[in-house]
């Protein structure tokens, strides 16, 4: 059987590749290191940094939006991913600071001394001189890259298995969910867990090595770094849920008993696509953060990933570029109505201020966009291309045999 | 005849109440049976705990030759050993289409990475095609599940059943909800399924399970009543008193 080739199905995939192509050829033209400089690096950070939160909303819909589990702990595997590459970025560069102000000694340090030093310098703000356990990677690249995917990834696959093979379902896996990323934050919180405490992890912008590279071109490769992963993960993930997998996952999104009949072994699939999930999360965390410059564990407090909840169901669930349209449009109209740049609309006695009332715009759209429109801003290509869910009036209103039907209900 | 299943006395109660009371029942290789029994007697629990979904107390469910235990298996395992489940309301996955309903079904490697690499083939395409025409959905292959009619997406479960090549059916209440032709049709099938396959058919309705011309088994409050040909079980007087009397 001859079949089409996996891009030409899917058609969508080449429309998201050919538009982050144009973006990311139009912000480097407009960047100040590579063109005209019409774009501030601030604002190529903002973009990079929108992909990478686009990117975690791919991995949001991938649990919930195919698989069905409302995930309210997700960015904590984002944030864990920005964490592991932020302990290489600190320890590097201020190894290199002690390295430079020790070799003023008459006599060379030995290795105890200088990480004696880092020690010093990096957890002095929390009362400790000792290098805690967490941290024994720390001097190298490769082995905290390989930590960003392992760490994220076992924690999922270690929560997964318990929580799926008790069949924890529904409103209490997402209860269980937002514990896991609460109590990952409450601990990152104390000074004594070896990640600083509440001060986090900071001047993670400084990238050791490249201290002769100005920010303004560390922006724009962290932007292409961020545009390239986004487009690597989405074509990764629209492989994943098309073709059978993807029925299976749907399936068990929509009726998980019904798929148990059927042979499959449900808790597998599910543990399948929440690991990799985590991990799609944890590199857009490891790229994200040092766009930001610091980390702390307010990041992991359950609202981040209820944020990210929001912006899929908003963009649209079930989709995979639903995902990154609510991602992209909703954070960067957050950060353009909290910026203060946004005008307030005058009342007559009051005076609408967005830093106060953009919240309270988000919420009443997000209840709007439940109501009235399921499928989200996505649900607008479906229609125009035609995709309409089935309209089957008539049908029964009950589970029951005897249940009134909608025609009868109505007379 | 050696036996495919073979349920040895059995209990199980739901907080205090016995739904199963020390059944005992056994199938053949290639049989076509039918389960009777009011409301509350336990016929669907019997499927239940065959199928994975109830634990029972006590007793052992035994399975092919050499025999072994079903009880420590989850219901995908034993889905996996060729036990199909059939629903009584029909349940197809309604937003994916009949095509992929049934290639979901198709007996093939179970595990996640298994499926991820599974690719279509001209086999399996043939095959679902076969499948679609012998169920009657030969036109709707390609429509969402969940735009079919009550009795096609009874058809597409049975279908998917088929797929599954299990070696018992397990059938619940297959003519609920069916006018007089599809329930024809359904008897048609199900004798024609039982010459290759074990077949165990639970139903309320007496002509149906006429025409299926088969052995019966009546069950009441959890226990086997009588057992054999229709007439013999609706002459059995603790069968008329319970059952058909009232």
């Amino acid at each position: 059987m001859t079949r089409q080739p996996f891009i030409l199905r899917n058609p969508s995939i080449l429309v998201v590749l050919a538009l982050l192509a144009v973006f990311t050829v139009t912000v480097t033209a407009l960047s100040q290191a590579y063109g005209s400089g019409t774009v501030p690096t601030s604002t190529v950070k903002v973009l990079g940094k929108t992909l990478c939160l686009a990117l975690a909303a791919v991995a949001m819909d991938l649990v919930w939006g195919y698989l069905g589990i409302l995930s309210l702990g997700q960015m904590a595997f984002f944030a864990l991913g920005g964490y592991l590459i932020g302990q290489w970025l600190m320890y590097a560069r201020t190894e290199g600071i002690v390295a430079a102000s020790l070799a003023q000694n008459p006599i060379p340090p030995t290795p105890a001394e200088l990480q004696e030093g880092v020690a010093n310098q990096i957890f002095g703000v929390v009362g400790s001189s000792d290098l805690p356990l967490a941290w024994s990677f720390a001097h190298s690249l490769p082995l905290q890259l390989l930590l960003v995917l392992a760490v994220p990834g076992l924690l999922a696959l270690a929560f997964g298995w318990l929580a799926f093979r008790s069949r924890v379902n529904g409103v209490y896996l997402s209860i269980l969910t937002q514990a896991m990323t609460l109590a990952l934050a409450l601990w990152l919180f104390q000074n004594d867990s070896g990640f600083r405490g509440n001060n986090g992890l900071s001047g993670l912008q400084n990238i050791p090595g490249l201290e002769a590279v100005d920010q303004a071109t560390l922006s724009v490769w962290f932007f292409w770094a961020s545009a390239l992963a986004l487009a690597l993960a989405y074509v990764l993930a629209a492989w994943v849920v098309s073709g059978k997998f993807g029925s299976v996952v749907r399936a068990i999104r929509d009726d998980e008993t019904r798929v148990r009949f059927l042979g499959y072994p449900v808790e597998g699939f599910k543990l399948v696509v929440f690991t990799l999930a985590a991990m799609i999360t944890a590199i857009a965390g490891a790229l994200y953060y040092p766009q930001a410059g610091i980390i702390n564990p307010a990041e992991l407090m359950p609202i981040a990933s209820i944020y990210l909840a929001v912006w899929v169901a908003i963009g649209g669930r079930g989709r995979l570029y639903g995902a990154i349209i609510g991602a992209v449009v909703v954070s960067l109209l957050s950060s353009w109505f909290t910026g203060g740049r946004a005008p307030s609309i005058h009342l007559p006695g009051y005076t609408v201020n967005w830093v106060d009332w953009w919240q309270v715009a988000l919420g009443i759209s997000f209840v709007l966009v439940t109501l009235f429109a399921p499928k989200g801003i996505a649900g607008i290509f479906d229609r125009l291309s035609g995709i309409l869910p089935p309209q089957r009036h008539g049908r029964d209103l009950g589970p029951d045999q005897g249940a009134l039907q909608e025609q009868e209900a109505k007379a | 005849m050696s036996a495919l299943l073979e349920v040895d006395s059995i209990s199980v109660s739901f907080d205090g109440f016995k739904a199963i009371n020390n059944l005992s029942f056994n199938i053949g290789e290639a049989e076509l049976r039918a389960v009777i029994g009011p409301n509350g007697a336990g016929k669907t629990t019997f499927m239940d705990i065959v199928t994975g979904k109830t634990r029972p107390d006590s007793g052992d469910v035994k399975w092919g030759t050499p025999p072994k235990s079903l009880l420590r298996m989850n219901e995908a395992q034993i889905a996996r050993e060729g036990v199909g489940r059939k629903f009584q309301r029909p349940t197809v996955f309604e937003d994916q289409t009949v095509a992929e309903n049934l290639t979901m079904a198709l007996k093939a490697g179970r595990n996640p990475f298994a499926v991820l690499g599974w690719r279509p083939s001209r086999a399996s395409a043939d095959r679902v095609a076969d499948l679609a025409s012998e169920v009657g959905l030969a036109a709707q292959v390609a429509r969402k599940a969940g735009e079919l009619s009550h009795g096609q997406k009874q058809w597409l479960e049975i279908g998917m059943l088929l797929a599954q090549e299990p070696r018992l059916l397990l059938v619940d209440e297959p003519a609920a909800g069916m006018t007089l032709a599809e329930r024809e049709q359904t008897t048609a099938l199900l004798v024609r399924l039982a010459r290759t396959r074990a077949v165990v058919v639970v139903e309320h309705d007496m002509d149906f399970v006429r025409r299926l011309n088969c052995k019966v088994t009546v069950l009441h409050q959890g226990s086997v009543l009588a057992e054999g040909s229709l007439d013999h079980v609706t002459r059995n007087p603790d069968v008329i008193e319970v059952y058909l009397g009232r």
